[in-house]
């Protein structure tokens, strides 16, 4: 019986740690797969699957910079206003006949600040948790947002302002169609994730920042400098939310008050279907990118068999709550007691 | 200790106010190379507090600490780890969901760096630890295993390798072998006397006495934060020992 148990174990201790890190990868793979069955037409089609990419795009920058903040064990609530109050920034900056690497510029600058201001007022202020601050800055960022641009649209950016978020790379010379582009955010998506993810993997940093989740007294016992690392995590998470109201800007062509409203809900919950846990330390920057893709093709799917956005409320939120649990249950099992 | 070796460090006078509460005062301690040193008292009577002034992690109220003779103010951990002091935490100061190999140089990475940026070499640090726990007779299955996935004696042994990658002059463990199965306490108090034998001064705080008597060679007391009593251990027994930390001589 004793050696059943232990067989059994052993297996687990095997298949465990591949199912961690692609389990998640796994299901996005399912739900492809499932979504083209049940729409062989369209699901898979250049035009559909671009159009996935593009949904997603400036949410996927939202997450990854959540991400971060969830893997130190805390949590940015603030990251949709900063997005909104950066495009808000960008409006302005553009509609006052700044040139354009400046109007681009801006909101990176602006995303960051208000990160910054996020990491500073959690160290220095020594807030009970993030939550708070993060809390406290979702109103002051979005108020400030719309003090600044009366909380009216401002719209209309050039073609340079808008290539990131609209800009269409042409594959033509590849013999495709004109239709058959690659958009540009795609490639940015892309490009972000990788640099996120050598940050996260290779760089003592982000080492640290793993560390600081695992066991924060360990970190500060081995002379990590805790505070100096939330504060860059929570600036970054910042600059990410910037890169997401750039994109946003060229998305929409327009900067208006509701912008990126509830999206810090989104972003969390795409770390957490991803596999990033809450009680910190774990998590994988690939998870983030599947929790989003998982996100963006439950939407798509479901507007594509005409099914009520009520119902993708309820879906979601269901895959939320079966993705934590499933994590408690890894915990519980995956810890030596 | 049959010959007078160097003295390592010295603590002279050191007071710790928590607001209105006096943690220490003018407590003195002094640690030699090659020499174990044991710290008991009650709880509450200072131990703790002591061992994180002396590793940077508190700063003193008043009082001064000497490395090698020389006066040292200790702003952080780093500071009394560069100058050879290391602490094996009772709570282990492990993060569980890191491999053994990153939590033994946690902090200290080996890095390649490209500007700015520092990338980890993990080549190097998988080639230091398994040298390392070679060194030490320490058996895992492989330094990729997660902290969490270690019995209590493993992460103990690996919190003490930790302690010791960097060529330590002090080592302060506190409760060295409370969290550990019988079996393996024997194992930690081996690694203990090897470690004094390469001339690192070990502090040990704890309660039990078979500890303090198999591996001390002196054993000073603490009573309500102040120094209480101090003795060679071989001028002392355990009942005298167990008397001074009730505060009774």
């Amino acid at each position: 019986m004793e050696n059943k148990d232990q067989e059994k174990n052993s297996l687990y201790l095997k298949i465990m740690p591949y199912l961690e890190k692609y389990g998640i990868l796994l299901l996005l793979v399912i739900m492809i797969v499932v979504m083209h069955f049940l729409q062989p037409d369209v699901f898979l089609s250049w035009r559909n699957v671009t159009n996935v990419f593009k949904q997603i795009s400036w949410q996927s920058m939202l997450a990854l910079g959540v991400f971060m903040v969830i893997v130190t064990a805390g949590i940015d609530l603030s990251v949709g206003s900063i997005m909104m109050l950066s495009l808000m920034i960008l409006a302005i900056v553009a509609k006052a006949g700044a040139p354009w690497y400046i109007v681009v510029i801006t909101p990176l600058i602006a995303g960051f600040l208000c990160g910054l201001f996020n990491g500073l007022g959690i160290t220095l202020l020594r807030m009970p948790h993030p939550f708070i601050m993060t809390l406290g800055t979702l109103y002051i960022f979005r108020g400030t947002g719309n003090l600044i641009s009366g909380g009216t649209p401002i719209s209309g950016f050039t073609d340079e302002v808008r290539y990131l978020g609209h800009g269409r790379i042409d594959l033509t010379w590849l013999g495709l169609e004109k239709s058959q582009y690659l958009p540009v955010s795609l490639v940015l998506i892309a490009i972000v994730y990788i640099i996120f993810w050598i940050f996260m993997n290779k760089t003592r940093t982000g080492k640290w920042i793993y560390a600081i989740g695992g066991n924060p007294n360990a970190a500060r016992a081995s002379g990590i400098n805790v505070n100096k690392i939330l504060v860059i995590v929570y600036s970054l998470c910042g600059f990410l939310s910037g890169i997401g109201a750039l994109i946003l800007a060229g998305r929409t062509d327009s900067g208006y008050p509701n912008a990126g409203l509830q999206s810090e809900l989104d972003a969390i919950a795409a770390c957490i279907i991803g596999g990033a846990s809450f009680f910190g330390g774990r998590g994988t920057v690939l998870g983030v990118f599947a929790g989003v893709m998982i996100m963006g093709i439950l939407r798509n799917g479901l507007n594509l068999m005409d099914v009520s956005s009520f119902w993708q409320q309820v879906l979601i939120g269901s895959i939320i709550v079966l993705a934590v649990y499933i994590d408690v249950l890894r915990r519980d099992l995956g810890t030596r007691k | 200790m049959s010959s007078i070796n160097q003295l390592l460090l010295e603590a002279k006078s050191v007071t710790k106010y928590f607001g209105t509460i006096t943690a220490l005062e003018n407590v003195n301690l002094k640690i030699h190379a090659g020499e174990c040193l044991g710290v008991v008292g009650d709880n509450g009577a200072g131990k703790s507090t002591l061992m994180k002034v002396l590793s940077g992690l508190y700063k003193p109220s008043a009082g001064s600490l000497f490395f090698d003779g020389k006066e040292k103010i200790l702003e952080s951990p780093k500071d009394s780890q560069n100058l050879g002091l290391e602490m094996v935490y009772q709570d282990l100061a492990l993060a569980g969901n890191l491999p053994i190999g990153e939590n033994i140089f946690l902090g200290r990475e080996p890095t390649k760096n490209l500007g700015l940026l520092k990338f980890l070499d993990y080549k190097k640090i998988k080639e230091l630890t398994d040298a390392h726990l070679g060194k030490l007779k320490i058996n895992v299955k492989s330094a990729d295993q997660k902290v969490e996935e270690l019995s209590g004696g493993q992460r103990q042994a690996v919190a003490i390798a930790r302690s010791t990658a960097f060529n330590a002059k002090v080592v302060i463990m506190d409760e060295p072998t409370a969290a550990l199965a019988i079996k393996e306490v024997g194992k930690v108090l081996d690694l203990i006397n090897s470690l004094k034998q390469t001339g690192v001064g070990v502090i040990v705080i704890s309660h039990r006495m078979d500890d303090i008597f198999a591996v001390c060679d002196r054993v000073m007391a603490l009573f309500q934060g102040t120094n209480f009593a101090e003795s060679e251990l071989s001028k002392t027994s355990r009942d005298e020992v167990i008397g001074w930390i009730m505060g009774k001589k």
